[in-house]
C-alpha cells in the first residue's frame, strides 16, 4: 500500500496520465487573454508598441511590470470577487444567490447610516440619518451592523432554501427584489455620506503599512504594492481562508457533498438543511463585507449601489470552472475568473476601446468558458 | 437468548396505511451467517431491509441486534449501531474521491474545537481506505480519483468497501450486482466471499438464483409481506426456491401464513 500510487489490490497508478486540474486550464486562459491584449498592443498602429503589463522604459515601480495597472486590475475585480467567494460556496452546493447585489445595496445603506460623523467642516452632517446619538460610533459598530445585516439576509435565504424546499432561484431572487426595497425605503431614496475617518480608511488606507507597524512602511512592497489596494488585500487574504476552508474542513467537505450528490450527503447523516443555512449566510455576510468595502471607498452609499453585481460574481465564478450542477470548482478557479474579468475590463481601457466592446467579449467569454468546461468534462468521462 | 445470533426480529409488521406490506416476519442471522432474502418484487424483502435498518419506522414488532433491543430513530443509528447497508441506488457523492465517500458523513479531524471548520485528517483516512479496500480484496487503481470517473462495479465496490472500512457488525446488500456487467458481478462476488471468509454476517437481496446458490447459506423466501420459507442452501435447489417465491409451495413451519 504504497502511499504514492494510491491504488489498492496491486493496481498501481500512473501518474503521468493523470489529468491537471481545471484551475491550471484556467489559468492557461488568463494568460492567452493577457498575449492576446498585448499581441494586439504591439499590432494595432495608434498603440505604439505600449505593453499592458510591462513598462520596460521608466522602471518607476523598481519592476519592469506596470504595477499601476496590476494593481487596478485586481482592486476593480476585488469588492465583486469577495462576494464571488460566497457565491461559489453556494452554487457547489448545486444552489444559486440572486440576491447578493441587493444585500450589498441594502447593507451600505444601512451600515453606511451607523458610520456618520456629526460634524462635516464644523457644520451639522446634512446627509444625517439618525440622532446625534448614532453620530461618531466607534468604527466596530458599523462594520458589525454590515456583516450582521449580510448574516441575517443570507440566513433567511439559507432557512428559506433549506427547511420549505422552495428552489434556491426562487428564495434568493425574492430576496433581490426585497433587499433592494430595503435599500431604497431606508433613506428614502437619498444617499448617505460623511462618514467618519476611520470608516472612510477601511478601504481608502495603507492595511499593511498599519499592519507592519512601519519597520517596512518605506519598502518597495508596501509604498508600491500595497497602498491604497485594501479591498484587494481584503480579496486575497478571504480568498486564501475560503480555499483552505473548503479544501481542508468538514464544513468545505459537507458543501460539495451536497451538490454532488444530495440523497447520499443526507443518508451518509450530514446535516444538509443546516449545511445549507450556514452556506448562505456565508455568502450573504461576505456580501455584507462587500457592501462595507464599497461605501468605505466611495465614502457614500446609495441605494442603487451593488446593481447586478450577483450576475458579475456569478458570471466569475462560471468562468472559474464552478459547476451550476453542484459538486464542482474551487475557490482558486473563482480567484483566476475574477482576474480573466479584470484582466478583460482593463485591457480594453488600455486598448482605448469603448466599454461595449467589454460588455459584448464578456459575455463571450462566460459561454466559452462553459462550453468548454462541458468539452472536457465529457473527454474526461470518455477516457476513463 | 444466545450470544452467537447478530440480528433477530420478532413479529416485525409494515402497513402503509391499509397496505400490508410486512406481515409478522421473525427473522434469525447467526453470527458469520450468510443469508440470502429472495421473493417477487412487492413481497416485502426491501421494506423488510427498511424496517431493519431504521430508513421508516416499523409498525409492530421488535429488533435485537447482538442481543440487545434496538430501536432505531433513523438510518444514523443503524450505523452507528454497526448495521452498514449497500442501497440499490449508490449513495455516493459523484465528485469526492474514494476515501471523501467512505467517510462521509464520519470523517477523521484534527482540531475539533472549530466547530463545522475542524480540520480533516486526509491522510488518516486514505490510510484507514487503503487498509479497508485490501481487506476486501477491492481493485482501484487511484482511490484519489473521484467517483464519476469509475465504472459501476468500481462504484458498487466503493460502496461495499465501507462495511470493510468501519468493522460493521452487519452489512446489508440490496441488489449489489443488479446494474452490473458480467465481469464487475464476479468482482462484487468476490468481495461477498471475502466477507463470508472473515467471518462477516451479511443479509443479501438478490433475484439471481445462480449468484444465491453460490454465495449463501440459508435462503429466505418472503411472499406477499411474509416470510415462507426458510431453506438450508444445502439441502434445496434453485426449482425448488422458485416454487417457494411463486406461491407452489410453502414452508411447513409457515403453513397458514399466506
Amino acid at each position: 500500500m504504497a502511499d504514492t500510487s494510491h491504488g489498492t489490490g496491486g493496481l498501481a497508478f500512473d501518474k503521468s496520465k493523470r489529468a491537471w486540474p481545471n484551475e491550471v486550464n484556467i489559468f492557461i486562459a488568463l494568460v492567452l487573454i493577457v498575449l492576446i491584449f498585448e499581441a494586439l498592443g504591439q499590432l494595432l498602429p495608434y498603440m505604439k508598441g505600449q505593453s499592458m503589463l510591462f513598462d520596460f522604459n521608466s522602471g518607476r515601480d523598481g519592476t519592469i511590470l506596470n504595477m499601476a495597472r496590476i494593481k487596478i486590475i485586481i482592486l476593480q475585480v476585488s469588492i465583486i470577487g469577495i462576494i464571488a467567494l460566497g457565491v461559489t460556496q453556494v452554487i457547489i452546493t448545486g444552489g444559486i444567490d440572486l440576491s447578493s447585489g441587493s444585500i450589498v445595496g441594502a447593507t451600505a445603506m444601512i451600515s453606511m447610516s451607523f458610520a456618520q460623523t456629526e460634524l462635516v467642516n464644523g457644520n451639522p452632517n446634512p446627509k444625517a440619518i439618525f440622532g446625534p446619538w448614532a453620530m461618531d460610533l466607534p468604527i466596530l459598530v458599523p462594520i458589525a451592523v454590515g456583516l450582521g445585516c449580510g448574516l441575517i439576509a443570507g440566513s433567511i435565504n439559507g432557512l428559506l432554501i433549506a427547511y420549505t424546499r422552495i428552489p434556491p432561484f426562487i428564495a434568493t431572487l425574492g430576496m433581490m427584489v426585497s433587499a433592494r426595497g430595503v435599500a431604497k425605503w431606508w433613506s428614502r431614496g437619498n444617499p448617505i455620506s460623511f462618514p467618519t475617518d476611520e470608516y472612510a480608511a477601511i478601504s481608502n488606507g495603507n492595511l499593511v503599512d498599519g499592519l507592519t507597524f512601519g519597520v517596512f512602511s518605506e519598502s518597495w512592497i508596501v509604498t508600491q504594492v500595497f497602498d491604497g489596494q485594501n479591498p484587494a488585500i481584503y480579496f486575497l487574504l478571504l480568498a486564501v481562508l475560503f480555499h483552505f476552508i473548503m479544501k481542508y474542513t468538514v464544513y468545505g467537505k459537507h458543501t460539495y457533498a451536497i451538490g454532488s450528490n444530495e440523497d447520499a450527503a443526507r443518508m451518509s447523516g450530514i446535516n444538509v438543511a443546516w449545511q445549507k443555512v450556514m452556506v448562505y449566510a456565508v455568502a450573504g455576510m461576505l456580501a455584507g463585507f462587500a457592501a462595507i468595502l464599497l461605501t468605505s471607498r466611495n465614502v457614500t452609499a446609495q441605494a442603487g449601489m451593488g446593481f447586478v453585481y450577483e450576475l458579475d460574481a456569478i458570471a466569475m465564478a462560471v468562468i472559474g470552472g464552478v459547476s451550476l450542477a453542484g459538486g464542482r470548482g474551487s475557490i482558486i478557479g473563482t480567484v483566476l475568473g475574477a482576474m480573466i474579468f479584470g484582466v478583460i475590463i482593463s485591457g480594453f481601457t488600455y486598448l482605448k476601446l469603448d466599454a461595449f466592446y467589454q460588455e459584448m467579449v464578456k459575455g463571450g467569454i462566460i459561454v466559452a468558458a462553459v462550453v468548454l468546461d462541458q468539452w472536457r468534462q465529457r473527454r474526461a468521462a470518455l477516457k476513463s | 437468548m444466545s450470544d452467537d445470533i447478530v440480528l433477530r426480529t420478532e413479529d416485525l409488521t409494515k402497513h402503509y396505511g391499509g397496505v400490508h406490506a410486512l406481515e409478522g416476519a421473525d427473522f434469525e442471522l447467526k453470527h458469520g451467517e450468510h443469508v440470502a432474502i429472495m421473493g417477487d418484487n412487492g413481497a416485502g424483502k426491501s421494506t423488510f431491509v427498511r424496517q431493519i435498518t431504521g430508513v421508516e419506522q416499523r409498525t409492530r414488532g421488535r429488533i435485537w441486534l447482538y442481543g440487545d433491543e434496538v430501536n432505531f430513530a433513523g438510518p444514523l443509528d443503524a450505523r452507528e449501531a454497526g448495521i452498514e447497508t449497500v442501497f440499490q441506488t449508490l449513495a455516493l457523492a459523484d465528485d469526492l474521491d474514494v476515501p471523501d465517500n467512505l467517510f462521509l458523513g464520519r470523517e477523521m479531524t484534527k482540531w475539533n474545537w472549530l466547530g463545522p471548520f475542524r480540520v480533516l485528517d486526509y491522510k488518516g483516512m486514505r490510510d484507514a481506505t487503503v487498509a479497508g479496500l485490501e481487506r476486501t480484496a477491492v481493485k482501484i487503481p487511484n482511490i484519489r480519483n473521484t467517483i464519476r470517473n469509475m465504472s459501476g462495479g468500481q462504484r458498487q465496490c466503493v460502496a461495499i468497501a465501507r462495511t470493510a472500512t468501519f468493522h460493521s457488525r452487519l452489512t446489508i446488500m440490496d441488489e449489489p450486482t443488479a446494474a452490473l456487467g458480467v465481469q464487475e458481478t464476479a468482482q462484487v462476488e468476490n468481495i461477498v466471499r471475502q466477507l463470508k471468509e472473515a467471518g462477516e454476517p451479511l443479509i443479501l437481496i438478490s433475484h439471481n438464483m445462480r449468484q444465491v446458490m453460490d454465495l449463501v447459506d440459508r435462503i429466505i423466501v418472503f411472499r406477499r409481506g411474509r416470510i415462507v420459507a426458510n431453506l438450508d442452501r444445502d439441502e434445496t435447489d434453485g426449482q425448488d426456491v422458485v416454487a417457494y417465491i411463486t406461491g407452489a409451495k410453502t414452508g411447513v413451519e409457515y403453513e397458514g401464513a399466506a
